[in-house]
Formats: structure tokens, sequence, C-alpha cells
């Protein structure tokens, strides 16, 4: 078996992650999940969520916006539509856009579209989520 | 003749011009690095994108309803969207001209289909409002492309395509080729060309091949647009930044001529003025 993982997270503006790593966690379409070297191949579609690795003995942690996943001969691709290292998120920021979009959701306004705000109130989430999980290690 | 104050304040006009140009040369200069930059690192999704959208289309081939995706589906080209990006500013040599002059190329080709215009840049946008064009909407280049930005604008061309109020998508743009030349691009976006000459692989799908499908090929479409986007921002960069290198040299040369012009003329009136005072001294003798 070979040893790790190679990851790749990739926006359509860059490239935020190429590393080896021995373990990343990162969330599916219908919940999270772990990969560890030896996954068998998998194509899937990525959630709203945090996605983590451990590299070395440091656990890094990202906020991931939905996109696609790819898993074929230890390599992990991770093709997001959006995604920020947790070191760069700015929390207050993102806690604020989690209380607006609470409000969204709770009273929506007639003419909007009630995913839309589901969407934003889980972008929120995650990135405050991604945020403490940096903290917490 | 032209006096002496003449000539010299032509030549410090020449020379302010020429300062501007250099200024104007430099930032191009500046602006088409990170403008290539983010081309750059923009090609490893598309890259990832393409061979993934290959290997689902070719495990969802079997699947009735993945041939049936609606932006595949292949109409008699009636009615065309072409999505053209120009420019905000001019100054960039031939780079708006040729892309108007293909455009219209383009609506001659096709003496049959009714042409509509979307219209990114200013340039392209005054040009066309001008004479009336069908034009679907227009706007500006931001400053810096951003995805989800244009993401919009395919989406929008998405869902005309999708509601058959259009029967193929094409982009016209400038694409970076070097620093000196820029290759006109026509592309067909929609329907969409899923890429071929994937290997199966024995994957385990997390959701079906033709649902995937359904997600992936918006998403091909809006890499596209975006892709066009960042070469035509990183092309103008170098269009411009090679127009004001030549109106720069230009302006050395005028100032080169005018002033051995100036030279001239200031000797003449001094041969003049000897000849007068001669011919004076020898009348009065």
């Amino acid at each position: 078996m070979a040893d790790g993982l190679e990851l790749e997270v990739t926006t359509p503006e860059r490239q935020l992650v190429r590393e080896r790593v021995s373990e990343v966690e990162l969330p599916g379409k219908k919940g999270y999940m772990g990969i560890l070297p030896g996954h068998a191949a998998l194509l899937g579609e990525l959630g709203i969520g945090h996605l983590s690795y451990l590299a070395g003995r440091k656990r890094w942690t990202l906020a991931v916006h939905s996109g696609f996943l790819e898993v074929l001969d230890d390599h992990v691709r991770v093709l997001a539509d959006a995604a920020e290292r947790a070191e760069d998120i700015d929390v207050e920021r993102a806690r604020k856009a989690l209380g607006r979009a609470r409000e969204q959701v709770s009273n929506p306004p007639a003419d909007a579209d009630p995913s839309v705000a589901l969407a934003a109130f889980d972008r929120a989430q995650a990135r405050i989520e991604a945020s403490e999980h940096k903290q917490s290690i | 003749m032209p006096s002496l104050i003449d000539i010299r304040r032509r030549i410090r006009s020449v020379k302010n011009t020429q300062q501007i140009t250099k200024a104007m040369k430099m930032v191009s200069a500046a602006k088409l690095r990170r403008a290539q930059d983010r081309v750059i690192a923009a090609r490893p999704y598309g890259a990832m994108l393409r061979k993934m959208l290959a290997n689902v289309a070719s495990a969802a081939a079997g699947d009735e309803q993945a041939g049936q995706n609606p932006l595949l589906a292949h109409r008699p080209e009636q009615r065309i969207l072409l999505v053209l990006v120009t420019s905000d500013k001019g100054l960039a040599g031939a780079f708006n001209s040729n892309l108007i002059k293909a455009a219209q190329r383009f609506q001659m080709e096709r003496p049959d289909a009714t042409v509509t215009l979307e219209l990114i840049g200013r340039k392209g946008r005054d040009f066309f409002r001008k004479r009336r064009a069908r034009i679907s909407g227009d706007q500006l280049n931001p400053a810096k492309p951003v995805y989800q930005e244009t993401a919009l604008i395919a989406r929008k061309a998405m869902d005309l395509f999708q509601s058959a109020e259009i029967d193929a998508v094409y982009l016209l743009y400038n694409e970076f080729k070097s620093v000196v030349a820029q290759k006109l691009m026509v592309t067909r976006v929609l329907p969409a060309e899923v890429p071929d000459g994937a290997e199966p692989v024995d994957y385990i799908y997390e959701e079906p091949p033709a649902e995937m499908l359904k997600e992936l090929i918006p998403r091909y479409v809006e890499t596209e647009f975006f892709r066009a986007m960042l070469e035509s921002t990183a092309a103008e960069h170098a269009a411009r930044m090679t127009a004001m290198d030549a109106a720069t040299s230009n302006a050395a040369e005028m100032i080169d001529k005018l002033t051995l012009y100036m030279n001239r003329v200031r000797q003449a009136s001094i041969t003049k003025e000897i000849i007068e005072v001669v011919s004076g001294a020898a009348a009065a003798e």
C-alpha cells in the first residue's frame, strides 16, 4: 500500500492545496466521510462544510462550498466552487452573515428564493465551523 | 517656415505624450503579470473538471436519461446567442476592432440565423448599440474577473438555451497567446461538447452518474465563460502594452526628427542674418 494520499483542493480561481497527507475528512453531499490511503475509486458531489486533513502531525482545516470530489489511486481531488483556509476566515464577518441568513430563513421576504437563504446559512455555518476546528486542535 | 518657438513647443508636446504612453505601458505590464497569473491559477480546475466530466460521461453513456440532458440537445442553429467579450478601454491597438469585425463576419456567415448579442465590455456595447443590433444584455468588464459573477452570465445563457429560445451559444473573445500576439477565438459552448477519451474506471458513485452529469455540465460551461474572461483580460493588457510601446518609440522618433528640423531652422536663420549684415556692409561702401 502506498504511504499517504495526494490531496488537491482546487477552486475555479486557484489551487489551494496540493500536498501529501495521511488522512482527509470531507463533507459529501450526504454527510461527512473519511478517506484513508487505499480507498476505492470514488466520484461524488461535495457538500458545504469543513474539510480537514492531516499532513505530518498537523491538522489543517478549510471551509468548502459544494463542488465535486474524486478519489483515484490514492489521489484525492476536490473541485470546490469556493474554498477558504481556516486561517483566512474572517470569523466576525461569517458570524454576521450567519445572523443575516438566519433572519432571512426565519422570516423570508415574499419574493426571495428560500433555497438561496438556506445555502447562505450553510456556507456561513461551514466557515464558522472550520475556523473553530482550527482553534480546537 | 515655422518659427523656432513653434517647433520647441511641438517637441515639448510630443515629449509629454511620450511620458503618458510610457507610463501606460508600465501600468499595463504590471496588470498583465497579474492577469497572467490568474490564467495560470485557473488552469488546474479546468483540466480536472474536463477529466472528471469525461469519466462521468463514459459511465453514464448507457443511461437513457443522461443522453437527454437539455444542455446537450442539438437543434438546427436558427437562433444563436453570441457572447462577445471586448474591453472597456481603448488604446489597445486592434484589440477591439478585430473582435467587432469578427462578430460582424460571424453574422454575415450565417444569413439564415438570427444572431443575438450578449455584450461584455464597453467597446462592443457602444458599437452595437449605435447600430441597433439585437442585444440580449450587456455589462462592463470587472477589473478582475470573479468566478461567481461570470457564472451569472453563463447561467443566463444556459437558461435561454434550455427554454429553447436559443439554439446555440458561441463565445467570441481574444485569447492570450503571447505578449505580442492575441488569437481570436470563436468557440461553441452550447450545446455542450462532452470531452471523451477517458478510460473507464470502476468508480463507486455517490450519486448516479446521470445525476452528476446534470451538475457537472453547467459547471463546465461556467468555467468556459470564466476562462474566456480571464484570457481576454490578459490579452487586453498585452495588446495595450504592445500598442503603448510602439507609441513610445514613435514619439522618440518624432522628437529626433523635430530636433533635427529645429536645428536646421536655427542654422538657416543665422545664415540669413549674416548675409544681411554682409550685404548691408557691401552696399554701404
